[in-house]
């Protein structure tokens, strides 16, 4: 069954198409990440699936209802972290917690949820005087307060230190496992690459790529890259003999081979031409690339 | 409506405004030193004539004006005519008057016979100045009563107690700060508030959870009036204790309190919902707040004010809490109070729609 549908989503602020006509579906139980430039309309979106926006047009369900109008019934089972979480600035983490699970008359789960983030230590800190990490962690907290069903996490890692960034990876995976339905928005491009299922490639306002990282890769990729030190007559091989796309940056030449023949080939070449290869890599596109590539892309078509 | 959630936002409410130096300055200190001042600088002042008002039903001769003049020249009184088509007790306790003189209308005609006529003296014993009216009668009785040779007693004055009373400057003083600490205690933490959660999204993040925005606000107008309340209480005080105040306190203030903290809770949250900024928002809430805080009797009564101020004042709604606080608190006049609440409620109302019409959680 589907958490969420969009069908041709359009939202505009003045004359400025924050998002422009993106539709996509959500499975319950999986993991689900936007990526994309800045000002891609990332945010808007997830905004106006956690019913914060209203859609010019277009079609949205999220688990079942409209969210603009039935945000509050939504609020029961969904859990939000905006980007750039505030909350109100003399008030301490502890009471923060206090206060929403009094509002969702759920258990009072600050010490969980304070160790779950690690910010015990701090638990007792005025809003205003925590770190930027730490208000975010307790963004985090108060979005899982009523055990959602449905998770957003807007740039959840964004500022974090490594140890942090891997404490929240933990904690999608676990959601996860739990069967819960996570919309994570990341710059991190090995963050959605190691935790999504399915990423949605945005720029302009639009999906330009949606998939699985895995699909993605074999769809959009370039296949596997061998990059060996540059040499003329090495170049001169490649290029004409071979037919291999090559690209020189710098002292070196990176390659797009289509099978294991052509590395065996120009090895081969290098031993008979007494070529010294001083460095050898082979390396298949990451998500990383592809996406600078599509986004370079997109730049210089537009 | 959940009590519960009511409940839970009152007590973050109240520990985040605890902790804010400037708000608990606003509702207790400055008050305080307001009145410290203003009741050290006037509270010595007296005025040199009585007041004394004077009902003349009788127009048929002309003793009772040479009477009216006589007692005018004794300069212990200033006259003030009462109109004669009025029932005179009704018109003393409207107007808070502690002296007044009824002459009947047979007196030229009994006097110019040698018949006996009676006057009559309402006041109120318990005021001061009122002996001082009445040693200015008895002294123009006498004169009058000298020109007969009988030396019988003619003109005789029988004494009315009213309850009506004078006030002192620290009288009005109190209702006014109060009146004060209702204006300014809600509007400028709710101006602030509302434009900076706007700003920080905190209303947004608020949408996300089960509170509702009248649960929110009645948690911010339980929490005024609880404030309000206090401090009212210790400007009560310090007047009596410190100033020898003799207001009548009475449980009518409560409903002033309550509805002025309700409009200027809602006029608060107006004037931050229609401001696009923190800036415009704090610039807004002082062009409404300042001149109330001047010309509607808080500082000194607006009778003393001139007419064009006044009739500005009469569109302030914070005149008729602090007009209503102090026909209850001063004149103990139920009429007036009773009026002046049903404006109130009135005005409250209309601003309460409007702030409910333009205060939103989230935006398009
Ligand atoms: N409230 C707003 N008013 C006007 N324009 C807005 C508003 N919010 C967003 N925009 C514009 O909409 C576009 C998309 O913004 P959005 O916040 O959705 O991008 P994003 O993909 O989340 O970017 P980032 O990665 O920087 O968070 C941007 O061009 C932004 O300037
Ligand atoms: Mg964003």
């Amino acid at each position: 069954m589907d958490a969420i549908t969009a069908d041709d989503v359009h939202k505009s602020y003045g004359s400025i198409k924050a998002v422009d006509g993106i539709s996509f579906k959500v499975q319950k139980g999986e993991v689900y990440s936007f990526l994309g430039p800045n000002g891609a309309g990332k945010t808007t979106t997830v905004e106006m699936l956690e019913g914060l926006r209203k859609a010019d047009r277009g079609e949205i369900r999220v688990l079942g209802e409209e969210p603009w109008h039935e945000a509050s019934k939504l609020g029961r089972t969904v859990g939000v972290m905006p980007q750039d979480f505030r909350f109100i600035e003399r008030i301490t983490s502890r009471e923060a917690i206090r206060y929403y699970c009094s509002l969702f008359s759920v258990r009072d789960k600050t010490k969980e949820l304070l160790s779950l983030v690690d910010l015990e230590e701090v638990q007792n800190v005025q809003f205003q005087n925590l770190s930027g990490g730490q208000k975010q962690k307790l963004g985090i907290c108060l979005a899982l307060i009523n055990d959602p069903e449905l998770i957003f996490l807007d740039e959840p890692t964004t500022g974090l230190d490594p140890k942090a960034r891997r404490k929240i990876w933990d904690l999608i995976r676990k959601l996860k496992d739990e069967g819960k339905t996570v919309i994570l928005t990341t710059h991190y491009l090995e963050e959605a690459e190691m935790l999504a299922d399915r990423v949605a490639i945005m720029d302009h306002g639009k999906i330009i790529a949606e998939g699985s990282p895995g699909e993605i890769i074999n769809r959009m990729g370039k296949g596997r890259k061998l990059t060996v030190p540059y040499g003329e007559k090495l170049q001169e091989y490649l290029s004409k003999d071979l037919k291999l796309d090559c690209n020189r940056t710098g002292d070196s030449i990176s390659v797009s081979i289509h099978s294991n023949k052509d590395v065996i080939n120009i090895l081969d070449f290098a031993e008979k031409n007494g070529i010294e290869l001083t460095s050898l890599s082979l390396k298949e596109d990451t998500l990383e690339d592809i996406f600078v590539d599509l986004i370079a892309e997109k730049e210089g078509t537009s | 409506m959940k009590i519960r959630n009511i409940i839970a936002d009152l007590k973050i409410y109240s520990r985040n405004y605890m902790r804010s130096n400037t708000a608990i300055f606003f509702v207790f200190i400055f008050p305080l030193v307001l009145m410290l001042l203003f009741g050290s600088i006037f509270s010595g002042s007296t005025t040199s004539a009585v007041p004394l008002y004077v009902q003349n039903m009788d127009n048929s001769g002309n003793m009772s004006n040479t009477f009216i003049e006589t007692l005018n020249s004794t300069h212990f009184v200033d006259i003030h005519m009462i109109p004669d088509n009025v029932n005179i007790q009704a018109y003393i306790s409207q107007h808070s008057i502690t002296a007044a003189l009824y002459i009947p209308s047979n007196f030229s005609s009994s006097y110019n016979t040698g018949n006996h006529v009676s006057l009559v003296y309402y006041n109120n014993p318990a005021v001061s100045t009122s002996s001082v009216a009445q040693q200015a009668i008895s002294v123009t009785v006498e004169l009058f009563n000298s020109h007969f040779a009988s030396q019988n007693q003619t003109i005789a004055v029988a004494s009315t107690s009213v309850t009506t009373h004078a006030a002192s400057y620290v009288d009005f003083m109190i209702p006014g700060l109060i009146g004060l600490v209702i204006l300014t205690s809600p509007m400028f933490s709710m101006t602030y508030i509302v434009s900076s959660y706007k700003k920080e999204k905190i209303f947004r993040q608020l949408s996300l959870t089960p509170l509702t925005r009248s649960e929110w606000f009645l948690s911010k107008f339980v929490w005024y009036l609880f404030i309000s309340a206090l401090s009212a209480i210790m400007i009560i005080a310090v007047g009596v204790l410190l100033f020898h105040s003799s207001i009548s306190l009475n449980i009518y203030v409560v409903p002033f309190l309550a509805i002025g903290v309700f409009m200027f809770t809602s006029l608060g949250i107006l004037a931050g919902s229609v401001s696009k900024s923190e800036e415009s928002a704090s610039v807004i809430g002082n062009i409404i707040t300042f001149p109330m805080m001047f010309l509607s009797g808080t500082f000194f009564p607006i009778e003393i004010m001139p007419t064009w101020l006044q009739s500005i004042a009469h569109v302030l709604p914070l005149y008729y809490i602090i007009d209503g606080l102090n026909s209850i608190t001063i004149y103990s006049n139920f009429n007036s109070a009773t009026l002046d609440f049903i404006v109130s409620v009135a005005v409250a109302a209309v601003i309460f729609a409007l702030s409910v019409y333009s205060f939103r959680w989230k935006e398009e």
